[in-house]
Order: structure tokens, then sequence, then C-alpha cells
């Protein structure tokens, strides 16, 4: 019986999808086991619990496997009703978090990690794009919000307030390694108030690794985009990205 | 009445608005259809979906929701009658996993396969027919992915229609045929048959043509 509504989480440090369902998981109150994964050496468990894509995160709840972490905060939503909601009760409202999560999702974090992949005249283009985007979020936050300060705690984390602070929550190492500021106050004030407000939450900081180990995660990931075939750093990233596996904060 | 002024703007190509037909239809929702010239955009649509300008997008009681499965869920839990995902939260799960799958996934080997030539098409016919594959493994013996009635993967996999028809235009039959893909072709032939479905797609002599003015280059010529 204990076995049944055991909850495993399989995920890695570093990564921010794995850092959702965390978050999710904590605010919900669900106690889980985290069970840490070498990416360079997934191990046997992961590969047959996803074996579609290989990655994690991967929720292990009543011996049944849910993959993508997106489904996996909508699973978590629905199975346990009794803590805070993830999403508002109306379908309408429902509706917009969704599109702004699926914005964010797509429009915002992949521009965001093309910025981080690249340099010269094909960063700037994309940083150019990142700022459209947030342009249009910050505009999105004002109907969302309709005028009203959206408060956040420990209480009332929703899906996106989640997957957004788990792109921007890092934005303080994202500034220092691309040298670009995009959480800017005076640019996007709605957006900026946010950020701050969700990398205050208890949980949130609890599980947000050191501003250190972000820069690092930040640079090895431009650094493997840039230069994988430098002299060197092939044979050693397979120990850099091992190093960052088994290099977990906590 | 929840279902006052419903409008839904599409094109009558595009697998993304069509699933918003079969899912309004599969509710007996009544709408308004408008079809709209993307090389022309109507104000209205511009008004309605300023953020990324596309159909389809659904408008209720003048609200506006845009992004396919997010209309889908939203019809889902409005019109609560004949639901297209399922009471369970892990079937829901897995509904709402491969339906990701098919657009992240599938939809750009799909469209890769038009472009491709030689043996970089190979490559991604190789690909796709992988991906259907692993559908196949989730939709083993039953009637629909839905069960005994279309759900809310089988609205998401209607894209496999479009490269049925990308085949045919192509002059190909090796990509999704009954011998390489029993189960997903068996599946396909019920879509097809089924009532509601058969009328949410575009019509084919028509979308074969726009296929080749699309990619006439790599398209064989009859």
């Amino acid at each position: 019986m204990a076995e049944e509504n055991k909850v495993k989480l399989h995920g890695m440090w570093a990564s921010p999808y794995v850092k959702r369902v965390e978050i999710a998981l904590k605010i919900k109150g669900i106690p889980y086991e985290f069970v840490e994964e070498d990416l360079v050496n997934k191990s046997q468990l992961l590969l047959q619990y996803n074996p579609v894509h290989k990655k994690v995160p991967v929720l292990i709840h009543n011996g049944k496997s849910i993959c993508e972490s997106l489904v996996i905060l909508e699973y978590i939503d629905e199975t346990w009703k009794n803590g805070p909601p993830l999403l508002p009760q109306d379908p309408y409202k429902r509706a917009k978090v969704r599109f702004w999560t699926s914005f964010v999702e797509k429009e915002l974090l992949e521009n965001v990690l093309l910025v981080v992949r690249s340099e010269g005249e094909a960063q700037e283009k994309a940083i150019k794009v990142v700022f459209e985007k947030l342009k249009l979020l910050e505009e999105g936050l004002k109907d969302l919000f309709q005028g009203e300060t959206h408060h956040i705690d420990g209480e009332n984390m929703g899906i996106l307030d989640i997957v957004l602070c788990s792109l921007f929550g890092a934005h303080k190492a994202q500034e220092e390694v691309l040298g670009v500021k995009f959480i800017d106050p005076e640019k996007f004030p709605l957006l900026s108030s946010w950020v701050t407000a969700f990398t205050e939450v208890a949980v949130v900081k609890a599980l947000q690794p050191p501003h250190e180990k972000l820069v690092m995660v930040y640079q090895f990931l431009r650094q493997k985009a840039l230069r994988p075939s430098a002299a060197g750093v092939e044979v050693k990233e397979g120990v850099y990205v091992t190093s960052l596996s088994r290099s977990s904060p906590f | 009445m929840p279902e006052e002024g419903v409008k839904l703007f599409g094109t009558w190509v595009s697998p993304f608005s069509r699933r918003i037909e079969v899912a309004l239809k599969l509710k007996g929702v009544q709408y308004e259809y408008i079809e709209e010239d993307l090389t022309n955009k109507s104000p209205a649509l511009l008004h309605y979906n300023p953020v990324n300008k596309q159909i389809p997008v659904l408008v209720h009681n003048g609200k506006p929701v845009a992004e396919s499965f997010v209309i889908m869920e939203y019809i889902d839990e409005t019109w609560k009658h004949n639901p297209i995902l399922p009471a369970d939260p892990y079937e829901r799960a897995m509904a709402r996993f491969w339906a990701k799958y098919i657009d992240e996934k599938f939809w750009p080997a799909a469209r890769k396969i038009v472009v491709a030539k030689g043996e970089e098409q190979k490559g991604e016919i190789d690909e796709i027919q992988q991906q259907m594959k692993n559908l196949e493994g989730e939709l083993k013996e039953k009637k629909f992915f839905g069960g005994e009635s279309l759900g809310f993967l089988d609205i998401a996999a209607n894209i496999i229609i479009w490269l049925v028809v990308a085949q045919e235009a192509l002059g190909m039959d090796q990509i999704l045929n009954e011998e390489k893909l029993p189960v997903l072709y068996g599946w396909l032939q019920r879509l097809l048959d089924d009532a509601v479905f058969k009328e949410c797609v575009p019509p084919k002599d028509r979308h074969l043509d726009l296929f080749k003015v699309k990619f006439g280059s790599s398209i064989a010529s009859k």
C-alpha cells in the first residue's frame, strides 16, 4: 500500500525542468524521493521510465511514469487536489494561464537558450527577439492580472509562476554570463517585480542552487555550444558534465 | 447559455484549426467559422490574437482563446458532456504527453520530409516511422486513442492525415501503409470513417494541389 502511493522524481540538480516539478511537489506538500541522474550515464531505470525522450524529469507515482514537466505539473494538480491549486478554477482563466505558459516555454525559453548558445551577430539578433517577447509578456501580464497585484507566496504559486521562475529564477547568473539584463525593472516593471517576488518564496529559495553554480551551468552551456571541438573540450565534456552532475550543492 | 457566440478563426488546410472543428462538433456546439487568408490577416484575427497573430483562435462570448491544445482543454472544461479527455489523471497525462509529441516531434519531422531529398529524406522517413511505431505502442488494440470514441489524442493526431496526403503528393507510398504500420493504418481508416471527423478533413484534391504549389520542385509531377 505504501509503495503504491510513493512518489519518486528522477532529476538533475541543474535542470530547470526538474526544478518546476520540485516546486510543485513542495507547494502541494507531497513527500517524494529524489533520484539524481547522471545525464552522461543515464540509469537503466530512467531509460525504462522514459524510453521515448530519455530525459529528466520523470515522475513515478503508483508505479507509473509521467514525463514532460508541463504534463507532470497538470498531473500533480489533478491528482493531489488537497493542496493549493496550480491552476485557477475558471476555464477561461485556465486557458489564459496555459496560453502564457506555452508562450514562455516556446517563445521565451527557446530564444533565451539561443542567446546562450550564440555569439556576435547571431546573438544580437536573438537578444532582440527575447526583448520583443518580453515586451509581449509584460503586456500579457497586465491583461492577466487585470490591474491587481499578483501576490505570490508558497501557498499560491501556479504553473505560470513556476515555469517563469524556472527560466528567470537564474536571471542574475544569466546577466553575469551573457552580459545582458533581461529582467530590467525599467523596461518590464510588472515582470521584474514578479520575478523578484517568486525568487523570495521560501520553497523556491530552498531549491535554488547557489549563484556560482548557476553561473557555471550557463558558462558550460555556452562553452558546449560555441567551442565543442576545441581541443580537449570533448574529452573534458564528459568529465565536466559528470562533475556538474555530481556536484549537487545540497 | 455557455453556447452563445462561438466563433472559430481558421484555415481549411490547417490541422490545428481542424482540430478545433472536430472538438466543437463532437460537443454539438454551434459556431461561426471564419476562413482566414494568412497572407492577408483580418483585423479581427489580429485583434483577438495580437501575441502570435495565428489561427486557430476560438472566441467565446467575445473572449479569445488561442493555441490548439489550450483551446481543446477550454472546450472540454466549458462543455462537459462527451468528454474528449479521460477522467483518470494518469490517462489524461498520457493523452497530453503524446499530443505534445505529435506537435513537437512528429509535425517538424513531417514538414522536413516534404522538402528533403535523397539520403536526408530517407533519414527523415526512418525517423517518422519510428515515431509512428511509438504511437502504435500507445494505441495498442483500442479502436481509437480515446477508447471507443474519439479523444484528445485522436484529434491531435490529425497531422497524420497531413502526412498521408503529403506522401501521395510526393508519389510515395512507403512512409505510412498497411504493411509497415498496420495498427496505425487501421486506426487511420476508422478515423476517416468517423461521421464527425470526416467532415473536418481538408478536401483531398484541393490539398494535393496545394502541396504541388507550395513544394513544387520536390513533388514529382503526375
